[in-house]
């Protein structure tokens, strides 16, 4: 069983988070030991066998287009950490 | 052997047009939050599910389905029987899960086309696909104490969306403007939304790069440039038109001086009057699609897709080719007539009831309807006008008993107040009495009073003041003065 290699830099980035040089090391190496236990699947012979999404067997589980009360917008702030005039607020995401 | 250069020709854009479409269904896509957020205080609009907290199960909202899979038929697409949600991950602030639920390798509609007249010609625009999503929320960009921050209102998040990828078939700005605008039409044809621009319910993101054409390639299949540059931030199809223009005209100066355009993300800048890149921190394009695991997936019957077909409406294309060929109608009044739904409804209504020839109503309608109602900004669902009330005032013209010129200012006010011709004749004091009638009226008093005649040769005012008089009990009063003593005088001299 060969060992799968990650890219840990492009996983942070694209999981938003910022780690550390310690923590990036850490978790490459359990990240990578993960992959290469579920790699075992791929040794399973799959040819013929479709491919599926959901394994519940349910199907066009629908609702009708009524509109319900949303919530306030107390509430919906209510786990904000940083708010403005009825807004989330978050960094700004332009450069310059 | 001398060995030929290949000789270059032209350079020839290359333009495919993404457009988002928000669907008009009353509650959003996985959630029953109201649809209703335009004018709405920010975050009103909201729920576990829209604002993607932990443990929120999405349902799907089944008309919004349908009306994916009806403008997926109005526009030729194949539809499928069997279709599924994914996740498309990425992180932005207008996303709160992290995560929008769309879909990848089984939209519900795709391999479909539309036809395109610019200039005359006619071209076969190929549709991609046409898949569903939920939008996300709004961002606000701004300054609080000279710091940069942004706002998000998550009131639109959820809201059903569709996007409409079209093969890479459009060759010029104004194929790319014909193209949205008839896509406008269809989807209001199909009353699945109001796409309006400035509202931003239906947005437009052109894709643009340009390939070399050289002699004797011209018709041949061609490859797709090497790179592309995708357009944002549009919000009319003026704005559309010149993004296209200006991006044309940017990327050729970069070829021409031997380099390659930067694939990337522009804006364009109404203000500047160009377009400008538009790089933003966080955005990875590595999106790990996988089918949504909250939402099973669908399968649907052809006989449903056959039912549903039954519900679509006449659209533009067909309208407009009855239009011509039923109504005998020039292309031009034709295109303008099926422009939307409710104007070709009223010009059918109103040749039906006036009877005679359909071109006089449809004259009137491009001509003197459009005018006064563009003046005052507004449509003519709008207006109270009734089709019945425009014919029987081109009945009146007909019959002389008024001047086109006074059904011109009674129109003018019958648009606006809904009344009846009859009434608006009345209550205008306009004359009610046409040129010809007017003449008659003049000659039959002249010849009935030779006295007074005599009289105004031999000087005197006061039987010219007199006929006028005479003329105007004969009109109750329904001729305007100037025009009577302008008619008397011209008779009075004609006499002579
Ligand atoms: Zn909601």
């Amino acid at each position: 069983m060969s060992k799968v290699k990650i890219d840990i830099n492009h996983v942070s980035k694209l999981a938003n988070l910022n780690l550390t040089k310690e923590e990036k090391e850490k978790f490459e190496k359990q990240l990578s030991s993960v992959l290469t236990y579920i790699s075992q699947l791929n040794e399973i012979e799959t040819e013929g066998v479709e491919p599926i999404g959901h394994i519940t067997g349910m199907v066009n589980v629908l609702r009708e287009d009524e509109p319900r009360p949303s919530l306030s917008q107390e509430d919906s702030l209510l786990n904000a950490s940083k708010k403005q005039n009825g807004f989330f607020q978050v960094d700004s995401i332009f450069e310059e | 052997m001398v060995r030929e250069e290949t000789e270059f020709v032209n350079w020839e854009a290359v333009i495919g047009l993404e457009v988002h479409i928000e669907l008009s269904t009353k509650s959003k896509m996985f959630c029953g939050c109201s649809t209703d957020y335009f004018t709405a205080k920010p975050n009103t609009h909201t729920c576990p599910v829209c604002l993607g907290l932990p443990g929120a199960m999405p349902k799907a909202n089944k008309l919004a389905i349908k009306y994916t899979q009806l403008i997926g038929l109005a526009l030729n697409c194949k539809t499928r029987t069997g279709s599924k949600f994914d996740r498309k991950n990425y992180f932005y602030p207008d996303l709160a899960k992290g995560f929008q639920i769309s879909q990848y390798d089984l939209p519900f509609s795709e391999n479909g086309h539309m036809f395109i007249t610019t200039n005359g010609r006619t071209k076969k625009i190929g549709i991609t696909r046409a898949h569903l999503e939920e939008d996300t929320g709004k961002l606000i960009h701004t300054k609080l104490n000279g710091t940069r921050l942004t706002l998000v209102d998550f009131n639109r998040s959820g809201v059903p969306l569709i996007e409409i990828v079209t093969e890479p078939d459009i060759s010029s700005s104004l194929e790319a403007k014909t193209y949205a605008r008839n896509l406008q039409q269809v989807v209001r044809y199909l009353k699945v939304s109001d796409a309006d621009m400035e509202k931003g319910s239906m947005r437009i993101e052109p894709n643009v790069s340009l390939r070399k054409v050289t002699k004797g390639q011209e018709s041949m299949v061609k490859e797709l440039p090497p790179y592309k540059v995708e357009l944002k931030n549009i919000n009319s199809f003026k704005f559309a038109e010149k993004a296209i223009e200006y991006e044309i005209k940017r990327q050729r100066k970069i070829l021409e001086s031997g380099k390659m355009p930067k694939q990337e993300t522009r804006g364009w800048n109404e203000t500047k009057q160009e377009t400008v890149s538009q790089r933003s921190k966080e955005e990875a394009h590595d999106y790990r699609y996988f089918p949504e695991p909250d939402l099973p997936p669908f399968a649907f019957e052809e006989k449903y897709f056959k039912s549903i077909s039954e519900e679509i409406p006449e659209l533009p294309d067909e309208k407009r080719k009855r239009f011509t060929k039923d109504y005998s109608l020039a292309e031009n009044d034709a295109r303008t007539l099926t422009e939307g739904v409710e104007l070709a409804k009223f010009f059918e209504e109103a040749a039906g009831a006036y009877k005679k020839d359909p071109k006089i109503v449809a004259n009137w309608i491009t001509g003197e309807v459009l005018r006064r109602l563009n003046e005052e900004n507004k449509t003519i669902s709008d207006s109270p006008l009734l089709p019945a009330s425009l014919a029987e005032l081109l009945f009146l013209i007909d019959k002389g008993e008024i001047t086109k010129a006074n059904g011109k200012e009674i129109l003018a006010n019958m648009i606006k107040t809904g009344d009846d011709p009859r009434a608006t004749v009345i209550k205008l004091k306009v004359t009610g009495i046409s040129d010809i009638k007017l003449e008659e009226i003049v000659i039959q008093t002249i010849s009935r009073n030779p006295k007074a005649i005599e009289d105004y040769k031999k000087g005197k005012e006061a039987s010219l003041m007199f006929l006028i008089g005479q003329v105007q009990r004969i009109t109750k009063g329904q001729a305007k003065p100037e025009k009577v003593r302008e008619f008397v005088l011209r008779k009075l001299s004609e006499a002579d």
